[in-house]
């Protein structure tokens, strides 16, 4: 492993693997935070110079945080296929990142290679990929899972619908979530993130969901976000229908455990919903994820917001899951500062996903601290949908009350689809077309108009 | 712009040295004169303030099959519903108020407060470590310690060891601080005042974060230190404000010592009404010597 090179004659020397990693990063606010990002642009490059002639070898056997000490590590080194991983090992960053984009490689050696790799050598290709990489890459991979409908499918794009509610007013719930069905969104999920997480509020949020989707026979999946052991206990108590269960998580223990959850949890989770949920499964959970979580609660092990954001993932495929989402721009500026870092941030999240072998979404949003705005919200999901994204959100005119955040809205999933000739999942497409909502993939003059659902 | 007269007094001159006819001149300002005021008159007159509309009462969807049932609906949801559709893209107006929201919200973060309210606010200013608006954002750390010359100010200027030590602070929102501090601070003080505790000298303290408060408790050593601060923007509203209050703050110390009156603007918690019930607060914190988790209210 050398870790010195030369950019103009000058030389750059590095003290380990951790700090080429987070050198190598493009420009994010939470590196320069965290007191590990390059101080110069040369410097950068040099460290991406570095990085390039890193084997995945050595890569694997320097996890950002030691196999002994972090559950997170050791389930991603524990999920390796050595046999996949010994194809690989040899490999440079440089000949790994030019064999995912070479023209013989296809989906599906990508997706057998990404069984033999960890997180570390996942965020390291990812920072090596220009961001039209990043696209060109990611949309070669498909990722599809199966809960009650298909997502990820060719030829389709999907989106969840968020009804959020300041105070989770049931009325107000349901007169946001027809406003969202009526314009083409919600085949991905239709998801609250509820303001009281406690069992008896998302009991009653959840089954009116599953009240809702089988009188108008939705086919959809329906989940409240509330913490893990809420929804487990809500399942318990109340039989509460879930049909999802999620999870907020991070690329390391210490992460997880700010969050008051183990492994042990998310797997004492998927195996009630294996036994109680209401899904058809195989693909019962979903996860959240987002650059600059590790750092907040000071679990980054002296890593990059990047590299602990692909352990994420490594993490979230142990569990099957049917969603998974980076929350890009959810965070603040000094994570991501503005659209140029959210915009990259949201590239290399959707692409490691892919890499990870997980179905992958992205909740493109901001801030209002942020020198970001909508216009650049809607640049991003049109690169994600360029790059094969699986899914972005939808909340009423882009415009979340009750997170306080702008995100995509219930308009932009039609209108992506429609620019780029997708379609919703195709149970939910002939769902929309029996109710008159759209015909043919566009939506109809009757789209939008929510009280088709209070039809007397 | 040239007006339509002085523009028909141009054309007539430009005609006269043509030598053209007067018919044929008065024809040719006749037709320049109706292409000129299709295009450029100025009307009297103001359009109506696209941040005045009710979002709940806003029902644009055309021709709904049961319109008064889901507007009924949708008066229990504060979002931005019933907005109906141009193609797959949202109509005009509410685009346009989501615009405005935004750079309401926008304009919050990134300006100052005003010298002219500091000033008349009596207040004298200090300054984080934080030497602009962008290393504020970026840099929280920087934000919860004041510089040099903002401790020496504070040592020089405020009262030592207070009862209380109040001070405002921009945060998250300078809209905040101008729409709520002048009614909020007189509340806190006259209700103070009421109960006989004393206050400390009151100041401005610029990108400042909720967490400087620990390290002005430290220089003022008061028994409970109060800062009135600008929460991070939403749509809804650009000026909601915050008062934290610590018995006792010291840096480093846990952020669940602190208590917190939110949501302080005219739609919320109202700021005339706030001033008392932080006073209130303030006098339960001192006699059980506790805030935060460690106080129950």
């Amino acid at each position: 492993m050398i870790l010195k090179t030369k950019l103009f004659g000058h030389t750059y020397e590095f003290k380990s693997l951790r700090e080429v990693m987070a050198k190598a990063n493009e420009e994010k606010s939470g590196d320069k935070l965290a007191g590990i990002a390059a101080e110069s642009a040369e410097e950068r490059v040099a460290a991406k110079v570095v990085l390039s002639h890193i084997t995945l070898e050595e890569l694997r056997n320097n996890p950002a945080v030691p196999y002994e000490e972090d559950e997170v590590t050791r389930i991603i080194q524990d999920d390796v296929n050595d046999t996949i991983y010994n194809e690989f090992k040899n490999m440079t960053v440089a000949q790994f990142r030019e064999w995912i984009l070479d023209i013989r490689t296809d989906g599906a050696m990508i997706s057998r290679a990404s069984r033999g790799i960890t997180s570390e050598i996942v965020a390291a290709v990812c920072k090596l990929m220009s961001n039209l990489d990043l696209i060109y890459a990611a949309k070669k991979i498909r990722v599809t899972a199966h809960c009650n409908t298909t997502i990820g499918l060719p030829g389709t794009f999907s989106s969840r619908l968020q009804p959020n509610h300041t105070t989770d007013d049931i009325k107000g719930v349901m007169a946001s979530a027809m406003e969202g069905f009526s314009l083409g969104c919600g085949d991905a999920v239709l998801g609250l993130n509820p303001v009281d997480d406690t069992v008896e509020n998302v009991s009653r949020i959840l089954k009116n969901f599953d009240e809702f989707k089988n009188k108008w026979e939705i086919p959809t999946q329906i989940s409240v976000l509330a913490h893990v052991t809420t929804q487990m206990e809500a399942i318990d108590k109340f039989n509460a229908p879930v049909d999802l269960m999620f999870q907020s998580i991070a690329g390391s223990q210490k992460g997880n455990e700010a969050f008051g959850i183990t492994t042990r949890m998310l797997q004492e989770g998927r195996d009630l919903m294996l036994k109680r949920g209401t899904s058809t499964g195989p693909n019962v959970m979903y996860f959240e994820t987002g650059q600059g979580s590790e750092l907040s609660s000071e679990a980054h092990n002296g890593w990059d917001q990047v590299t602990m954001e692909a352990r994420c993932y490594g993490l979230a495929k142990r569990y099957q899951p049917y969603l998974v989402n980076t929350v890009v721009g959810f965070i603040g500026p000094e994570y991501l500062y503005d659209s140029k870092q959210i915009i990259r941030a949201g590239l290399e999240d959707h692409f490691m996903g892919k890499l990870t072998g997980i179905p992958m979404g992205c909740d493109a949003c901001y801030t209002n601290h942020m020198k970001a705005d909508q216009n650049d919200v809607e640049n991003l999901a049109a690169l994600l949908v360029a790059a094969g994204c699986n899914y972005v959100m939808g909340v009423p005119q882009g415009d979340d009350c009750m997170l306080m955040y702008q995100c995509t809205g219930y308009h932009e999933a039609a209108a992506l689809r429609e620019t780029f000739g997708l379609r919703p999942i195709r149970e939910f497409d002939l769902w929309l077309e029996k109710m008159g909502f759209s015909e043919n993939g566009k939506l109809t003059p009757l789209a939008g108009d929510a009280s088709v659902f209070l039809k007397k | 712009m040239v007006n339509e007269i002085d523009l028909r007094g141009i054309i007539e001159q430009v005609l006269k040295e043509m030598n053209l006819s007067d018919s044929s001149a008065s024809e040719i300002i006749k037709e320049a004169q109706t292409r000129i005021s299709a295009a450029t008159v100025i009307e009297d007159g103001c359009l109506p303030d696209v941040t005045e509309v009710d979002i709940r009462k806003q029902y644009l969807v055309e021709n709904p099959v049961n319109r008064d049932a889901y507007y009924e609906l949708k008066q229990y949801a504060p979002c931005r519903l019933g907005i109906g559709k141009a193609g797959a893209r949202y109509k005009t107006d509410p685009s346009l108020q989501f615009r405005a929201a935004h750079s309401a919200a926008q304009d919050a973060v990134f300006s100052d407060v005003d010298q002219s309210f500091i000033d008349n606010m009596g207040f004298f200013t200090v300054q984080t470590l934080c030497d602009s608006k962008d290393i504020y954002l970026t840099r929280p750390d920087l934000g919860k310690k004041l510089n040099e010359e903002g401790i020496k100010t504070v040592l020089e200027k405020c009262r030592k060891n207070p009862t209380v030590q109040i001070y405002v602070s921009d945060g998250l929102s300078s809209a905040a601080v101008a729409a709520n501090v002048a009614d909020v601070l007189p509340g806190i003080m006259q209700g103070l005042k009421s109960y006989g505790i004393d206050v400390g000298t009151p100041f401005f303290c610029k990108y400042g974060r909720v967490g400087a408060m620990d390290h002005i408790s430290e220089l003022t050593g008061a028994t409970v230190t109060c800062v009135l601060i600008g929460e991070r923007p939403g749509l809804i509203t650009a000026q909601s404000m915050s008062a934290y209050i610590a018995y006792k703050a010291t840096v480093g110390m846990p952020e669940a010592r602190r208590t917190v009156v939110s949501n302080i603007h005219k739609e919320g918690t109202i700021p005339a009404e706030a001033g008392a019930h932080i006073s209130e607060i303030i006098k339960t914190i001192l006699e059980n010597k506790a805030s935060g988790t460690d106080l129950k209210l």
